[in-house]
């Protein structure tokens, strides 16, 4: 075996594949983000609570009614969707012909109360969450093993990005919603429904975030806290990606993962700041971010 | 969608100091001066070093429009330095608050040169990706104790014939810092350069077109308010005897939104008056444990959806005047 600046292929590789799946839930999340903040000219606060609800209805959905994994994949980001689309029914729409930053502030006060309730419930302290048996194990690929859950992870979050990406950029639906992202008035006059469709939008934003939440479960312990660091990570990850493009976001969460885990391997101390540090050198070489369009 | 309707904190704009907000200012002086007679004296610093903290912070976001959801890194890192002064290298209580607040300063030097080339949004996402920054270098560094903080901080003698001991004695200098740095706030709203942040608050290009270096002015602002804030933070260390992660952490940065919104966004006494009434709420909250998130959550909520002037924005529409 071939030793890489004295470093073992085996902590390389497996750094590599860790910060691969830590970019499936940047790129995802950051995605969600980018496609709300599109239409609604929000930025979604919540969408770190929402992703830890996704996780707590994989887990309530196994615990107490006994549906396994596959059906939480469906199930649980179709609740979490549903809850944003109440939420976007009750509070949000008040707030489009304010100033942006209230959006921040309903959706951060949302998520305080989420976390805070979850955390009544269950402690700090996570719950477990099995791998569903049909992803139990893993393959030697020579230079490093791979445990089958986790090659999942990130093929069914690329999956998802791309159709999502699909959807967006080559479908009708998705002219419509670029359409009103640019002008709603003028969408709204063709005799589209642009109400329906912003709040359809966050819905699916939100829903999402519900996804990562359930393929983060068995990964990390479901925890009601689990959320809240990591949309900093992911806000760090939008700045450096601008919001202006959905390939963009993908690509940015995918790199920036792969960047935060070799960091892990060559100098781990900088593992938690090196995002920030990028967003930092993003700022001063591009402030636009690197796919954003300057306004 | 968007329209200029309702901007953050547009509820103030004359220019003289009105007759009724020194009346109101003499009114504050006073309680203050007579409270720690009738409130536990350590409660009430504590609010006060909110208040200065929640006034800070308002300066950026009532007088500039700039929502900073990062300003626990002044706060947090301040009192670490402070602390770390007055334990390690025996400093005299005003040169550890005068190092906390030079350190925050300069962290807002850096932070808002980068803060500032973006607005709105981002400009919000980017302090609190910064401060998130500061907060995992606080958890890792050696002097600042990692999860214990620093603890035991003497508060020592100031100028070498105040002891600070006292909680009475403290209470007072904690008063007298926090009316300074109000009235630098209150100097600097009614000045010609408190008149060109608010024309950058309400229309920014505009304010370019007249000639105005906007991104000058924002700096200066941001430096003025992480100043202030770090002032808050060392004073806070000192009077607790006590530097830890909770000041650094991004709930504290929430926590000065709530203040500041529940108070007014963008009037003078608004945070102040803020700073009490939620101080107040979470000590009686103390002992429910998660509920105090739920309930602030709670607040947050309303606060924005029915109530965007705060308690003082409101009394000030009630009297027609600005407070």
């Amino acid at each position: 075996m071939f030793d890489f600046l004295g470093i073992p292929p085996q902590a390389l590789f497996g750094q590599l594949l860790l910060g691969l799946i830590n970019g499936s839930f940047y790129a995802m999340l950051s995605l969600g983000l980018a496609v709300i903040f599109g239409l609604l000219n929000i930025i979604n606060f919540t969408h770190g609570a929402q992703y830890m609800m996704g996780a707590f209805g994989a887990y309530f959905l196994l615990q107490y009614l006994g549906l396994s994994y596959w059906w939480a994949l469906v199930i649980s980001p179709l609740v979490v969707g549903l809850t944003g689309v109440i939420v976007e029914r009750l509070m949000l729409k008040h707030l489009y012909k304010l100033d942006h930053l209230y959006g921040l502030l309903l959706t951060f006060g949302l998520a305080l109360i989420t976390e805070g309730l979850f955390r009544n419930e269950f402690g700090s302290s996570g719950q477990p969450y099995r791998i569903p048996e049909q992803l139990l194990g893993g393959n030697n690929l020579g230079f490093m093993f791979l445990p089958n859950y986790r090659a999942w992870v990130v093929v069914a979050s690329l999956t998802v990005c791309l159709a999502t990406w699909y959807v967006i950029e080559r479908t009708k639906l998705g002219s419509y919603l670029r359409a009103a992202t640019e002008n709603p008035t003028l969408v709204q006059a063709f005799g589209i429904n642009v109400p329906r469709m912003i709040t359809l939008t966050y819905g699916f934003g939100v829903a999402l975030a519900g996804f990562a939440g359930v393929l983060a479960a068995p990964i990390y312990q479901v925890a009601p806290q689990m959320g809240s660091n990591l949309i900093i990570v992911v806000f760090a990850v939008v700045v450096i990606g601008g919001m202006g493009s959905i390939m963009g976001s993908i690509l940015t969460g995918f790199g920036l993962g792969v960047i935060e885990g070799l960091t892990k391997v060559f100098y781990p101390e900088a593992s938690n700041t090196v995002i920030f540090v990028i967003m930092a050198l993003v700022l001063l070489v591009k402030p636009a971010g690197l796919f954003g369009r300057t306004t | 969608m968007v329209s200029p309707g309702y901007t953050i904190g547009s509820a103030t704009t004359t220019s003289a100091t009105p007759r009724h907000q020194v009346i109101a200012f003499i009114g504050m002086a006073v309680f203050f001066l007579v409270a720690p007679f009738f409130i536990y004296p350590v409660f009430l610093m504590k609010a006060l070093c909110f208040a200065l903290f929640a006034c800070a912070f308002n300066l950026l976001i009532g007088y500039v429009g700039l929502l900073s959801f990062g300003h626990a890194m002044f706060l947090g890192s301040a009192g670490y330095i402070s602390a770390h002064a007055a334990k390690v290298w025996g400093f005299p209580p005003e040169l550890a608050i005068l190092s906390g607040t030079a350190t925050a300063a300069a962290l807002g030097l850096i932070s808002g040169a980068l803060a500032i080339r973006r607005q709105g949004i981002y400009f919000a996402m980017i302090t609190l990706a910064l401060a998130q920054m500061i907060y995992f270098f606080c958890l890792q560094a050696k002097f600042t104790g990692g999860e214990d903080g620093i603890q035991q901080v003497p508060r020592g003698v100031l100028f070498g014939f105040i002891d600070l001991r006292n909680d009475l004695t403290m209470y007072f200098v904690v008063l007298a810092i926090f009316l300074a740095g109000f009235l630098l706030i209150f100097r600097i709203i009614h000045s010609p350069f408190g008149q060109i942040l608010k024309a950058i608050r309400e229309n920014e290009p505009r304010a370019i077109s007249l000639g105005y270096k906007t991104d000058h002015y924002k700096l200066i602002a941001f430096v003025l308010s992480a100043t202030l804030a770090g002032l808050a933070g060392s004073t806070k260390a000192i009077v607790f005897q006590l530097a830890s992660l909770t000041d650094v952490n991004w709930p504290m940065s929430g926590e000065v939104v709530l203040i500041t919104l529940l108070g007014g966004l963008g009037t003078i006494f608004g945070p102040v008056v803020g700073a009490f009434v939620l101080i107040s709420l979470e000590h009686y909250l103390a002992q429910l444990g998660a509920w105090v998130t739920i309930v602030q959550g709670i607040i947050f909520v309303i606060c924005v959806l029915t109530f965007r002037r705060g308690i003082v924005g409101e009394i000030a529409r009630l009297i027609k005047r600005p407070l």
